[in-house]
């Protein structure tokens, strides 16, 4: 594979250049080497859950069509699928769980380097969850809301609390299909008890249980992560910065930050201000202290901080590969093992922080809440002690850096669009219903060797914007967006079609809008549900003009993210197709009969413009099905560069 | 390119990739998720067999002096050159079945719809473009391997060599 067919990111294929040159296998590589992967696995049609197998199922039936116990396709297909959604729930709602414990310690005094930062958010939490606060101490309500979240994750029976913000209809369909979760854990440990050898065995029951445990995770993990996230962090606000791997800098320390959860690097980033850090950086011969990030964790403090990103999940090793970081630092999620090999080609010094996360032969400096400030700073000394190792001839920092706007939020963005004094939805309702805007996508997800690098998200997004439909972004698709200028202001005119620029135009935004981290696509839902709320677009999630995609998924996280988004009524088009398509009548029920059960369903295909139309034709047919005037400028002229 | 399959039983997992993509291979589409869905259902000309715990990938071995060529009544099976494939050509086969019954190997057999007989081609068109066979490519612990038979010679040469000077099996 040549640089330019790995990535579409300039910066990437300079750094992919050199690590050929030096040697330094990247997952392009790995890939290649993986070429052709297990057609079993790649079908869902390998089971490897007891030892009567490793069974597999021959798709073009000549060999067995039965495992050992007697599982079909059907079954060993859906089972293995819905372990994948319990995994990606587990995930995001283990990071929920974390910030809640965070949030806990702080409101019992045993935490150095948090506080409550969002009082206003903390107090509405607090009503929403039947919590009083009148004449309370704020300490005494922290505690109370980190206690009721907590207990959330353990409950047995009833309902999450923040399932009950969907729409009334929404909650009457998952009452009635008995897929309303009923607490975190417990959907999570279901899902690997009917997946265990001889339990569920028809693949419809299995899938209808895995939309309960992915619900569990989009209206449970996950919003509970991002609620209690800008409890503590503060709730973000649109904000400029840059992005790629230019924002490294040649004569300051450069500190990366890696991973998803913000509880740390939100430290980092106060501790690395500390100014006899920063006299200590220049007593090493430094002009400073230069934080960055990559993945999920970076997007939690761009959204807050305004802190730079280096780039998405393919450019971590690519970031050590730049000869310029001093430190690495990572907690949880999507860190490839493969990051220590080519640290050891560097000076970089990699760290690992979180008990749950370890690498061989990484130095593992663990993370405390209680004593945050200490262990930031800590970190922070060793990075900048490192700085002297550098070898000047083995760093290489691409140029590439690009402006951005990100910080937006369910209450600040579209709050925005009626400005300061009337903050409502209802001009961007408004936006839909006259048909200046076509509706809006989701652009959420990861990055996939196997589809070109960032080409997935970024044609995908253009492809939409061109049609006036507004796109939000979040993870790493957020990154590829904003790398390649989507995420200005100026984009609109350079790419939007006619109605989405008179709307960026009218509020000052980009046509592609940072939401955040993945755990902060629960911001999309509740926007979903205030764009319900608002009127005049139907009275279901399912009804709305809208959809969602994630063009170079990869992640377990992604399968329960998919998962919920469409059990909330969303089409969703995914690059990837899940492993599955061994079986016929499960690829059926996801691609079609979903649509019967829960108003939405997905479908797979790996062309960013292709999956762009099928969006757009779904919007349209919404659209019709709401009755909505025709688009505005439907027929207008083809949008030129910069050119009106 | 010319060359034979060589198989390494003790690397063979049994994990029946080979088959797999040799049935996509001998596809319309040649993409396993379009071809899980071609009908007829594409064949594999590969079985992976079981022998005393050991498993073999099984697959016509190409005779240069091929009992199946020289039994043939209507010319239907053809040897090319030297290392080069047996060909079956479908259009003179009449289904007789003398070569199911000659071969010694075992490894020609009936088609789905029981017109013609099928046999390894070892991926004739891939040769052309000089890529190795489909299942030596698909086998992740290189148990398959595509070479020359004085390749193969020198690795066989070497083997016994070192088992001479040192005693211990070549791993």
């Amino acid at each position: 594979m040549r640089e330019e067919e790995k990535s579409i990111d300039k910066a990437s294929q300079e750094l992919l250049e050199i690590a050929e040159k030096e040697g330094i296998d990247t997952a392009w590589d790995r890939y290649e080497a993986m070429v052709p992967q297990c057609g079993f696995g790649e079908l869902g049609l390998c089971c490897r859950n007891c030892v009567l197998g490793p069974c597999r199922i021959d798709p073009f039936e000549e060999g067995p069509q039965k495992g050992v116990c007697g599982a079909t396709s059907e079954t060993i297909a859906a089972r293995n699928l819905i372990r994948m959604i319990a995994a990606g729930a587990a995930a995001h709602s283990d990071h929920g769980r974390d910030i809640a414990h965070t949030l806990l310690l702080t409101a019992q005094g045993k935490t150095k380097g948090y506080e409550v930062k969002d009082e206003q958010k903390l107090f509405s939490l607090a009503s929403e969850l039947g919590i009083k606060t009148n004449g309370r101490d704020k300490k005494e309500i922290t505690m109370e809301v980190a206690e009721k979240v907590f207990s959330e994750f353990g409950q047995q029976h009833g309902e999450l609390q923040f399932s009950h913000r969907a729409p009334g209809k929404r909650q009457a369909l998952w009452r009635k299909l008995g897929i309303m979760p009923r607490g975190i854990d417990r959907e999570i440990v279901e899902a690997m008890h009917r997946t265990n050898i001889g339990v569920d065995n028809d693949y419809e029951n299995l899938i209808t249980h895995g939309m309960r445990t992915a619900l569990g995770d989009g209206w449970g993990g996950s919003m509970i992560a991002t609620e209690l996230s800008d409890v503590l962090f503060g709730t973000p606000k649109p904000l400029r910065a840059k992005v790629n791997l230019g924002v490294l800098k040649q004569d300051e320390v450069n500190l990366v930050v890696h991973g998803h959860e913000p509880t740390l690097s939100d430290v980092i980033v106060t501790a690395a201000q500390d100014p006899e850090l920063i006299e200590l950086a220049r007593k090493n011969g430094a002009r400073g202290i230069n934080l960055a990030g990559i993945c999920c964790t970076a997007n939690e403090i761009l959204m807050r901080h305004g802190i730079p990103i280096a780039g998405n999940f393919l450019q971590q090793e690519l970031a050590i590969a730049t000869g310029a970081v001093d430190l690495m630092l990572v907690d949880v999620q999507c860190i490839m093992p493969a990051l220590s090999s080519v640290a050891k080609c560097f000076h970089t010094k990699l760290v690992s922080t979180s008990p749950k996360a370890k690498f061989p032969g990484v130095e593992h400096v663990e993370f405390r809440e209680e004593e945050a400030l200490l262990i930031a700073k800590k970190i922070i000394r060793m990075a900048v002690e490192n700085f002297k190792n550098r070898v000047k001839d083995k760093v290489n920092i691409p140029k590439e850096k690009m402006d951005l706007v990100a910080g937006f939020t369910a209450e600040s963005v579209f709050k925005f669009l009626g400005g300061k004094y009337r903050a409502t939805y209802r001009p961007l309702n408004d936006g839909i219903l006259s048909g200046r805007l076509r509706g809006a996508v989701g652009i959420v997800g990861c990055n996939n060797p196997k589809i070109k690098h960032d080409w997935g998200h970024v044609e995908m997004a253009k492809e939409l914007i061109k049609n006036d439909v507004l796109v939000v972004v979040t993870g790493c698709s957020a990154i590829a967006n904003a790398k390649a200028g989507l995420l200005k202001p100026e984009a609109a005119f350079q790419y939007a079609g006619k109605g989405l620029k008179e709307i960026c135009e009218a509020v000052g935004v980009p046509p592609v809008l940072h939401v955040g981290s993945c755990v902060d696509n629960s911001r999309i839902l509740i926007t979903l549900c205030n764009i319900v709320a608002e009127g005049g677009l139907g009275d279901d999630i399912s009804e709305l003009p809208v959809a969602g995609a994630a063009p170079e998924w990869m992640s377990e996280k992604a399968v329960s993210i998919a998962f919920y988004f469409v059990a909330s009524g969303v089409f969703t088009v995914l690059g990837n197709p899940f492993p599955i398509l061994g079986s016929r009548e499960v690829t059926e029920l996801l691609t079609r009969r979903l649509e019967e059960i829960v108003g939405a369903n997905f479908a797979f295909e790996s062309d960013p413009i292709k999956a762009a139309h099928l969006m757009i034709d779904h919007i349209n047919k919404k659209r019709e099905s709401l009755k909505l005037k025709p688009v505005m400028y439907a027929e207008r002229e083809k949008v030129t560069f910069g050119v009106e | 390119m010319r060359g034979i399959i060589f198989i390494d039983v003790q690397k063979c997992l049994a994990c029946k990739s080979c088959e797999l993509r040799c049935a996509v291979e001998h596809s319309k589409s040649k993409d396993l998720q379009q071809a899980i869905g071609e009908y007829p259902l594409p064949e594999r000309r590969v079985e992976v067999e079981t022998v005393a715990e050991l498993a073999i990938p099984l697959q016509c071995r190409q005779c240069e002096d091929a009992p199946c060529v020289k039994i043939c009544p209507t010319g239907a099976v053809e040897k090319l050159e030297v290392e080069q494939p047996v060909l079956i050509k479908e259009q003179l086969c009449i289904g007789c079945k003398w070569c199911i019954l000659v071969c010694p190997f075992g490894v020609i057999g009936m088609d789905r719809g029981g017109k013609a007989v099928i046999k390894c081609d070892l991926c004739f068109e891939r040769l052309k473009d000089d890529k190795p066979p489909a299942c030596v490519q698909a086998c992740p612990t290189r148990a398959l391997q595509f070479k020359t038979t004085e390749e193969v010679t020198e690795k066989k040469q070497r083997e016994y060599l070192i088992k001479f000077k040192t005693g211990k099996e070549m791993v």
